[in-house]
């Protein structure tokens, strides 16, 4: 993913919300953003699995990124979004707080990630970039969808 | 020519081709006096010749070419069908279809052929035939007799003969003229064309074979005959003919009746006639109307789509579906008559584009089956072994994905039950069994899964020698194996340090990479289980999932949430009494028609959220099956049968417990289908 980074000119990403900070995934590992839909709960998963719902005709898993991130979790609101992301051959959907912007990060705005970021797992981070006053923290999807794909 | 977008269509139908001639190989060995079969099979080669020489393809062509001219040769009865050479041709095809396999995975489709050359030139030229010939009962016309004696490859009717009878009262001359073009003629309908505009000014063609539109689209090789009345000799006829270039042989002879009876055989084309030396009409007749009507078929019939686009299809439609669903209920609040009455026909229509549109991914087993039983000859000949293949429900039909992968390893334990299960012919007999085993390949349906089962009635396993290896191999201890059920032991035979052996067939008979076997099951979703007596053959049966089929399901619902339980795990449903569950260690069962069957309290195993416990008198239950086994399971309504799409739930979550996969329902909701084996113990 760096290597990719470092690459490119400029990168385009998708910017969301979850518990008050900023997190980004680059526009090229997402499908589309929904509003939430019905979920089919699936049973004996992660509890950061809230299950699957189809998506214009494929099924698809839904995952909490609060959950999956260990913040509190809450309930859904006009906001909440679902960015359907595409990773390799994994396809899921990330319900987040709200995501609302698209931007360009040039890869000299990216800094190695510091040593905490608030509670969640630095290996699910690939860096942060900041941008006027903004806090922006590059997330690692692969990571993020790896672990699960083992536990389950 | 710019080739490579017709290549994949080519691959295919160059398959199918060589299928279709290995089939009919089959069968005229069975019936080898049957020229009708030669016939299809010459037609099936002739189209692959031309195809492959298209694609420039030229050794294809060649190996084909050689094949083809001993199919002719058998065809104009110049030589009989002998086992020794039908091994020939097979070799040839089996060599076709690997040129064929090597172009599709990018190759350029050579292979050293010299030796079936070779062979297929010896057959044709009739070499060392004569004492094959002498020990066959098909009766091989000499040569000098058919060129003396009117032997006819033209065969005529009633109103034909008729004619030809006319003619000859009117002191006309009826001919039968083959004409033969030079091999590197170019124009070969322009010829055909002069050759006829000849004729018509000396007389009256009646008759022709190749049919006419097929000599104008140059389906023929380098000669084709005709029936010919006329007041000229048969010289000046000859002569004539022989003006026209590239024309490099000749011949005329009278047609005589002889002591057929012309309208009889005539109309049979299946019927297997004697062979009569001068007059056999079956075969040329079956080759007049049986292969064009069948090409007609074949040629319109089917269209070859991508699975790819099939899949998005599929989805798309989906979507269609869950907006007609909003549409209905869209229409039920406004109830506007003509609104109603239009989406109930859009409801009626799409249903019937549903079911075309399903179906149309479903392919039957066939088309794996199809290439053993030519292998199963070839194999059988080569142990000296004999050997009779039932295949029983190849219609079955399956996911293409499914397909796709299946193949190579029925192939693996086919190859293994030839090769270790049945036994010698001389063994089978000492131990009181028919000479000929017996190789079951069976496919059919259950539950949300396909099984397909290769028996066999042959030795068996030994378990003891089994069980013996797998301990000196360290595959399992001494204790364990005192442990191991039946089953299991068996299974040892497919664990990959086992296939490894090489003195593998001295224990156990089996063995022999059969852990690739159990792996490509297991990357299907799939099972393998095997059983076996000794002394009496053994069972190997897979099972796999219907990755993505049409299954019929009983939709049951628990609280808000819907689940999809296979209707062919369930036996059946039924309401049964609080008061008539009993306790068994523990186990909740009820006694249903005198068994007694655990209950599974699906809200229970699939932790379905509860506002409040439920304290109904009646409990809603599903009895399923696992085999032999039953469940109960406690559900709190039905909701009602429907088919469904089976889909996986992707590849994030793998093997969710009890969860076989999902479908999407009339509302665009997500039913998760409930995996009743997992369920039963």
């Amino acid at each position: 993913m760096l290597t990719e980074v470092a690459t490119k000119e400029d990168m385009k990403v998708i910017v969301f919300q979850l518990a008050g900070k900023e997190y980004v995934i680059p526009v090229h590992q997402v499908q589309s953003i929904e509003k939430i839909m019905h979920i089919t709960r699936v049973p004996k998963t992660p509890s950061y699995v809230k299950g699957v719902l189809n998506l214009r005709g494929v099924v698809t898993p839904i995952i909490d990124l609060r959950e999956r991130f260990g913040i509190e979790t809450k309930v859904a609101d006009d906001h909440s979004r679902m960015i359907m992301a595409k990773v390799g051959e994994l396809e899921v959907g990330l319900i987040v707080d709200a995501a609302n912007d698209v931007l360009d990060i040039s890869p000299d705005m990216i800094e190695p990630q510091p040593d905490v970021v608030g509670s969640i797992e630095n290996t699910f981070i690939e860096g942060v970039a900041k941008i006027d006053r903004r806090l922006l923290v590059l997330l690692n999807l692969e990571q993020v969808l790896h672990p699960v794909k083992q536990d389950v | 020519m710019e080739v490579s977008q017709y290549l994949e269509m080519f691959i295919e139908e160059s398959k199918e081709n060589l299928q279709a001639c290995s089939e009919n190989l089959l069968e005229l060995e069975k019936n080898p006096t049957d020229l009708s079969i030669v016939n299809e099979i010459f037609r099936s080669a002739h189209t692959l010749k031309g195809m492959s020489a298209t694609m420039g393809y030229e050794d294809l062509a060649d190996l084909t070419h050689k094949m083809e001219n001993v199919l002719d040769a058998i065809r104009n009865e110049k030589i009989a069908v002998t086992t020794e050479i039908l091994d020939v041709v097979f070799v040839a095809v089996d060599h076709l279809e690997a040129m064929v396999m090597d172009i599709a995975s990018g190759g350029d489709g050579k292979r050293d052929v010299s030796e079936t050359v070779t062979q297929l030139n010896a057959i044709e030229k009739g070499e060392s035939l004569a004492e094959v010939a002498a020990t066959t009962a098909a009766p091989t016309p000499s040569k000098d007799e058919s060129e003396t004696s009117s032997v006819s490859k033209l065969t005529y009717d009633e109103f034909e003969w008729t004619v030809i009878d006319q003619s000859r009262e009117q002191h006309f001359h009826a001919y039968e003229i083959t004409v033969e073009l030079r091999e590197d003629c170019l124009l070969k309908a322009a010829r055909v064309f002069m050759v006829f505009e000849l004729l018509e000014k000396m007389g009256e063609v009646i008759k022709s074979s190749p049919s006419v539109d097929k000599l104008e689209e140059e389906q023929f090789d380098q000669h084709f005959t005709v029936a010919f009345v006329t007041h000229e000799s048969a010289d000046d006829v000859k002569q004539k003919v022989m003006k026209v270039s590239e024309v490099t042989n000749v011949s005329v002879q009278m047609i005589s009746k002889n002591n057929a009876a012309p309208s009889t055989a005539a109309t049979s084309i299946t019927e297997n006639a004697p062979l009569e030396n001068n007059d056999d009409k079956t075969p040329v007749v079956a080759k007049d109307q049986a292969p064009a009507k069948q090409a007609v078929q074949a040629g319109n019939k089917t269209i070859r789509v991508n699975i790819d686009r099939l899949d998005v299809l599929m989805n798309l439609f989906e979507e269609l579906v869950i907006d007609r669903g909003r549409l209905q209920s869209i229409a039920a609040d406004l109830s506007h008559p003509e609104l109603d009455e239009t989406v109930e026909r859009m409801t009626r229509i799409s249903g019937d584009l549903q079911t075309i549109i399903l179906t149309m991914r479903m392919v039957p087993v066939e088309t794996v089956f199809n290439r053993f039983p030519k292998m199963v000859r070839q194999l059988a000949r080569d142990l000296n072994k004999k050997i009779n293949l039932e295949i029983i429900g190849a219609e079955t039909e399956l996911d293409r994905t499914v397909i796709d992968e299946i193949g190579d390893p029925l192939v693996h334990l086919i190859r293994n039950a030839l090769d270790h299960g049945v036994e010698r012919p001389e063994i089978r007999v000492a131990n009181g069994k028919p000479e000929e085993g017996t190789v079951s390949l069976r496919a059919y349906h259950s539950g949300n899964h396909v099984f397909i089962e290769l028996e066999d009635d042959g030795g068996g396993i030994n378990k003891e020698k089994v069980l013996q290896k797998a301990i000196s191999k360290g595959i399992i201890t001494q204790e364990n194996a005192a442990m191991l059920s039946d089953r299991q032991v068996f299974e040892l035979i497919m664990s990959s340090g086992f296939s490894t052996a090489d003195t593998i067939s001295d224990v156990s008979g089996r063995g022999v990479g059969l852990d690739v076997v159990k792996s490509t099951i297991e990357s299907l979703g799939g099972t393998i289980t095997i059983d076996s007596t000794e002394g009496k053959g053994s069972l190997f049966s897979i099972q796999l999932p219907l990755t993505l089929s049409i299954i019929s399901v009983m939709l049951v619902e628990m609280e808000k949430e819907i689940f999809a339980v296979p209707l062919s795990s369930i036996i059946e449903t039924a309401i049964i009494r609080k008061s008539d569950i009993l306790n068994a260690h523990n186990q909740r069962v009820i006694d249903f028609r005198g068994k007694v069957v655990p209950l599974v309290f699906l809200d229970e195993t699939f932790e379905v959220p509860r506002d409040e416990t439920k304290d109904d008198e009646f409990l809603s239950v599903v009895i399923v099956r696992k085999g032999e086994k039953m469940a109960a399971l406690v559900v709190d309504s039905f909701i009602g049968q429907q088919e469904v799409v089976l889909k996986s739930l992707g590849n994030y979550l793998t093997s969710v417990f009890a969860i076989s996969g999902a479908t999407i329902l009339g509302n665009g909701q997500v039913a998760l289908i409930v995996d009743c084996n997992a369920l039963i113990n």
